[in-house]
């Protein structure tokens, strides 16, 4: 995927207002069978995993046992004994890995990411472009569902999902249908306001809807709980890979906590600058960019939890510059 | 390839500013082929009129969406304009790079300095050649 087509701006405006496609089948799709494929899934992930219904998808965590992060992951449930997990495409040969070494002999585990496609069809006309080439109708389907069916004729999987902060779909496909749905798509929605998407738009995006990028807000030294993800470490079932470890965390409390920041002066922050506070370095910059939506620059860092409250004044360092910034509440954009 | 504008009137520099004399003032900015290699402009950060820059070193910056970029003189001298417009409107770099995006005038004390930076079609062919 390249990182622009027409511009991040002019793209990601297109997805807060009208749509916007991205080939992201670079992503990875681990799949798990047979009788042991629930219980080697939740030791693996985070979140609850038995009670996801067929055709439901949950975010989750892969953690090892120091509750440091291997991956953020969808799982999807299609039947009582078939799940995938869609992983970060810089994290497929690592995870696949990990998953085969905890995943019970009764699991059988295949990394499906080659023969697999992935289109992200972001933004609030999405469903009436894709209604008219796929079925089941998706505007059927809730968010965090899916089903397949068929988009232009060929097998899909439509999942409304995505990571933009704007309602959407991705979908799966074989690997050789991805040029010819990319087309039906596009010539679906052109009047529509749809437009091919690029990596740049795909970060900005994320980055206003606050959601981590593996490598930034995540590694194998974060845990879940550092980042803000408590809600989908599910501590009450417990039993998965780093369940003890963030147990003590959630307990004692951790050194830094995930913020996110606005920019009250000029410049942009990012990723790798220093975040100070009455002049002494607290932390760092993990993502930053100008905010499309807001006309602003925007971050995520990590601070020791006393400067993570809303309004807390803090400053980045900015080419040996001390920026003014005050931390605010995430989503940036899109909050309820 | 991707069209680029190259007007015939300006002088070049290898780090993707253009010049253009009027005697010992020189007006600088950055090229079409800079503008769209960045993609869209969110900030651009210039030097203090009276500052003297040389040619070769970075005298401000220029930040896009997705990257930042140090802006290189192209001529050494003092700095006696700055295009503040930018300030609210670093879109202009984009919309205009040869005219409401200009960035400095730079007072030179020797005039054939702009002489020996690239013309329209060398930069033309060094553009082409990273294009390629």
């Amino acid at each position: 995927m390249p990182v622009q087509y027409a511009g991040i701006l002019a793209e990601h405006r297109a997805v807060r207002e009208h749509a916007g496609l991205f080939d992201v089948s670079h992503m990875g799709q681990i799949h798990l069978r047979g009788a042991g494929a629930l219980a080697s899934l939740e030791r693996l992930v985070t979140c609850p995993v038995a009670s996801l219904r067929h055709g439901q998808v949950r975010y989750g965590l892969l953690c090892h046992e120091s509750g440091g992060t291997v991956d953020d992951v969808t799982v999807y449930r299609s039947a009582d004994d078939a799940f995938f997990l869609c992983v970060n495409a810089s994290n497929i040969e690592k995870d696949y890995r990990h998953v085969v070494r905890h995943a019970r002999s009764d699991a059988e585990v295949r990394n499906r990411s080659d023969e697999t496609g992935l289109l992200a069809l972001q933004g609030p006309a999405s469903a009436e472009v894709l209604a008219a080439l796929a079925e089941p109708d998706p505007r059927g389907l809730r968010r965090f569902h899916f089903a397949e069916g068929r988009i232009a004729g060929r097998p899909a999987l439509i999942s409304r999902t995505g990571y933009t902060g704007s309602d959407g779909f991705e979908l799966y496909c074989a690997a050789a249908d991805t040029p010819a749905l990319w087309d039906a798509l596009l010539e679906a929605g052109a009047g529509a306001g749809l437009v091919p998407a690029g990596l740049g738009a795909r970060d900005t995006l994320r980055l206003e809807a606050a959601l981590p990028l593996y490598g930034h807000e995540l590694d194998d030294d974060t845990s879940p709980l550092e980042a803000g993800l408590a809600r989908f470490v599910d501590l009450a079932r417990g039993g998965f890979l780093g369940a003890e470890a963030l147990r003590v965390q959630q307990r004692d409390g951790t050194p830094r906590r995930l913020v996110g920041f606005e920019l009250e002066g000029r410049g942009v922050a990012r990723a790798g600058h220093a975040l100070a506070h009455d002049g002494r370095e607290i932390g760092r910059v993990t993502s930053g960019a100008p905010s499309p939506t807001l006309g602003k620059s925007i971050g995520l860092g990590y601070v020791p939890p006393a400067f993570a409250a809303i309004g807390t004044r803090l400053a980045v360092t900015i080419r040996g510059q001390a920026i003014a910034a005050r931390v605010v509440s995430t989503p940036f954009v899109g909050k309820a | 390839m991707a069209d680029y504008d190259i007007p015939r009137n300006l002088r070049y520099s290898r780090e993707d500013e253009w010049a253009r004399s009027d005697g010992e003032r020189v007006t600088v900015g950055v090229t079409d082929y800079a503008q769209q290699q960045l993609g869209d402009v969110v900030f651009v950060e210039l030097p203090a009129v009276g500052k003297t820059v040389e040619r070769g070193e970075p005298f401000g910056v220029i930040e896009s969406v997705k990257a930042v970029a140090d802006l290189y003189a192209p001529v050494s001298g003092e700095v006696v304009e700055v295009n503040a417009d930018l300030a609210e409107q670093p879109e202009a770099v984009n919309q205009d790079c040869y005219g409401d995006g200009w960035m400095v005038v730079i007072a030179v004390g020797d005039a054939s300095e702009v002489e020996s930076l690239l013309d329209a079609d060398a930069y033309a062919a060094y553009v082409g050649e990273r294009s390629e």
